[in-house]
């Protein structure tokens, strides 16, 4: 055992660590986009503020030497991208799934144009925490190295499911979602509650980019992102609009993803690509069962456009 | 950022003037006069970002020009740039029809790309002609269905299409890869896996003088096509009234269903042929370089269209032109690949913002 080799243990090693590791942008990005859809708006332009959050989060890294302080910048930057977003979509008549579309596009392009100069520094990395102390098996110890961003992604949902539930705030985003005119004859303004929101959202999706720049594969370049922010905005979806079920369906995405490099390392060779096409499969088979012609989603906010 | 334009506009003391000319024509006024102040705030925009880089703005659009629609060489450059982005832009404008909004051109365009290419494999032995016609049908099946399956998801299952179709793009890529690496690849693609090649008697080669493949006329034919099946038949009528009002269409016994798949599948099947023309006319095989993002810049074409098809042409080659100076843009001014995608990122927001500004420029008040 202590030589390394421990045969088929492997593949649901690798999987376990790979679901830990590949999973932290799903759970950054479907826990913004819940507290986004909850308002009642729906941000599919989440792909590009992953990674505009990760170019941000890289470049500052390397310019000061500090990964936190790229987090920090990647969360800003994607407020600012979620506002641009819910200022557009609080205009008349503007839809808000195409100007998210739009704002993926800008996105992505804006994040290569300006992280061009990032391909070929290194920046400081984020901090791993290693949980695999106890074994010298290398394999155990490697899916052990858990980061840091993580455990706060998952000390963050059920902060945010009992805060939907119990707070002042959280019933005002839910209202916001499920009755524009009953939020407004509270005499609230909608377009403020869903500003926040979407820009609480934009953050934690920024922060899910900085992730892959900082941590895993933890570098920057074009093809860091492969439709993530996507997948995590359909992932909120099946859900229900529920923080911890994005938790656990984060983590499922992440062993999908990592089932097909697992078996490649064990020489299963064939399939790789279709594995990796896995969360995106996993995503419309869930759709496809839970969905149904003739009622909307249990736990779907009535105000969003897509459930409608 | 179309503000300055609609101002100069709104004259309001000609209201009582030309009535009958208002009523009659303010309506398409509006859709001309809005998408093109929401382009050139766009590009406005896009020169105080360059500017920001230390680039003069001026000379950005004196390239771009050039590299655009400056010489003989550019417009053939442009025109076969367009090709694929008026067939991609079908793909969303034709369901738009519908209300439904489907942003999964790309993945068709991956679809029917395979598709050719298994068809021209397959027949190797056949004469040229049967090859490109079983390519065309292949195509044009392998997207269309692809569509039609976001379309029937929706329709039967109550299922997004806006991200089905999305999640299908991811899906059909991996299929593609998959397929080159395995059963398809060719043995001598060694960094890069492709398909075998289909044969360069079977490609589809240029319209006579110039270096613009057929594509073009495909995809200008296929537009026409679609403007006179949504405008001039039962069919396109029935899809409008469907869009519109879903209840109503019901009501009146419009088969809703069947009125959504027909649509899908030659949506899928307008953007499955834009993945044969590229196969057949430009990389010869099937391999990842499909994936160019002509599905993505043809959303933008179809919504800055508004879903128009006639629209959609002119609008295609506007930005076939942007993509085709792109290189131009990177050689003279040093500015990174990207900066085309920003371009039309800003255009595809600022159009999108103009959605707000219809019935509100006095001058160009229509019927809508």
């Amino acid at each position: 055992m202590a030589d390394g080799n421990i045969g088929l243990w492997t593949v649901p090693l690798a999987v376990f660590g790979g679901a830990i590791r590949i999973s932290t942008p799903f759970l950054f990005v479907s826990l913004g986009e819940c507290i986004t859809e909850r308002s009642g708006r729906i941000n599919l332009g989440l792909e590009g503020t992953l990674v505009m959050g990760a170019m941000s989060a890289y470049g500052i890294s390397y310019l000061s030497d500090s990964p936190w302080l790229g987090v920090l910048a990647a969360g800003i930057t994607g407020a600012l991208f979620g506002a641009l977003h819910a200022g557009i979509c609080s205009l008349p008549r503007v839809n808000d799934i195409a100007v998210g579309i739009a704002l993926m596009l800008f996105g992505t392009g804006l994040a290569f144009y300006l992280g061009k100069p990032l391909i070929e520094p290194t920046a400081a990395r984020l901090p791993a925490i290693d949980f695999g102390w106890w074994s010298d098996v290398p394999q155990v110890r490697s899916a052990l190295r858990i980061n840091v961003l993580f455990l706060i992604g998952v000390v963050l949902a059920p902060i945010l499911f009992w805060a939907f539930k119990t707070t002042r705030w959280g019933l005002l985003i839910r209202t916001a979602g499920e009755s524009a005119d009953a939020a407004r004859a509270m005499g609230y303004s909608v377009n403020i509650i869903r500003l926040r929101a979407t820009m609480c959202g934009g953050f934690l999706a920024g922060v899910g980019g900085s992730f892959l720049s900082l941590f895993y594969p933890g570098s920057w370049n074009e093809g860091l992102s492969s439709g993530q922010g996507v997948t995590a905005v359909a992932l909120v979806i099946f859900a229900r609009w529920d923080p911890m079920l994005c938790l656990w369906a984060s983590l499922a995405f992440g062993g999908a993803a990592a089932l097909g490099p697992a078996l490649q390392s064990v020489g299963v060779t064939s399939g790789y690509h279709l594995f990796n096409a896995a969360p995106y499969i996993l995503t419309l088979v869930i759709m496809i069962i839970t969905c149904s012609p003739k009622r909307t989603l249990t736990g779907a906010p009535a105000e969003l456009s897509i459930t409608r | 950022m179309t503000a300055g334009v609609g101002d100069s506009l709104a004259m309001d003391s000609t209201q009582a003037a030309r009535p009958g000319f208002r009523q009659r024509y303010g309506g398409t006024i509006e859709y001309i006069v809005i998408p093109a102040g929401a382009l050139i705030g766009a590009l406005a925009m896009f020169g105080v970002f360059v500017a920001l880089f230390g680039k003069n703005p001026l000379d950005l659009y004196w390239y771009m020009y050039q590299g655009a629609f400056g010489t003989w060489f550019s417009w053939q450059n442009t025109l076969t740039k367009a090709a694929p982005l008026i067939l991609t832009a079908l793909c969303t404008a034709l369901p738009a029809q519908l209300g439904m909004v489907i942003i999964g051109g790309e993945g068709a365009l991956l679809i029917g790309a395979l598709s050719a290419t298994s068809a021209a494999l397959l027949l190797q032995s056949a004469p040229p002609l049967v090859v490109q016609l079983a390519m065309v049908l292949a195509g044009v099946a392998g997207g269309g269905l692809w569509i039609m399956l976001a379309g029937g998801l929706r329709h039967y299952r109550g299922v997004n299409e806006t991200i089905a179709s999305l999640l299908l793009v991811y899906i059909a890529l991996a299929i593609l890869n998959h397929l080159v690496e395995g059963v398809m690849r060719d043995p001598a693609s060694l960094n890069k896996p492709s398909s075998r090649e289909i044969g360069a008697v079977n490609m589809i080669g240029s319209i006579p003088g110039t270096d613009v493949h057929w594509g073009f006329v495909f995809g200008v034919i296929a537009a026409i096509a679609s403007y006179v099946l949504i405008y001039h038949t039962v069919f396109g009528f029935a899809a409008r009234v469907a869009g519109g009002n879903v209840r109503a269409a019901k009501i009146v016994g419009l088969g809703v269903g069947k009125l959504i798949m027909i649509t899908c599948f030659l949506a899928g099947g307008a953007a499955g042929l834009a993945g044969m023309v590229e196969v057949a006319a430009v990389q010869g095989r099937t391999n990842a370089n499909l994936a160019a993002g002509y599905g993505f810049t043809g959303i933008l074409v179809a919504f800055l269209a508004r879903h128009n098809p006639l629209a959609i042409i002119p609008v295609a080659i506007l930005l076939g032109g942007i993509s085709a100076s792109g290189g131009l843009l990177q050689r003279r001014l040093g500015l990174p690949d990207a900066s085309v995608l920003v371009l039309q990122g800003m255009i595809f927001v600022a159009v999108l913002a103009s959605d707000a500004l219809y019935g509100r420029i006095g001058f160009l008040k229509g019927k809508s």
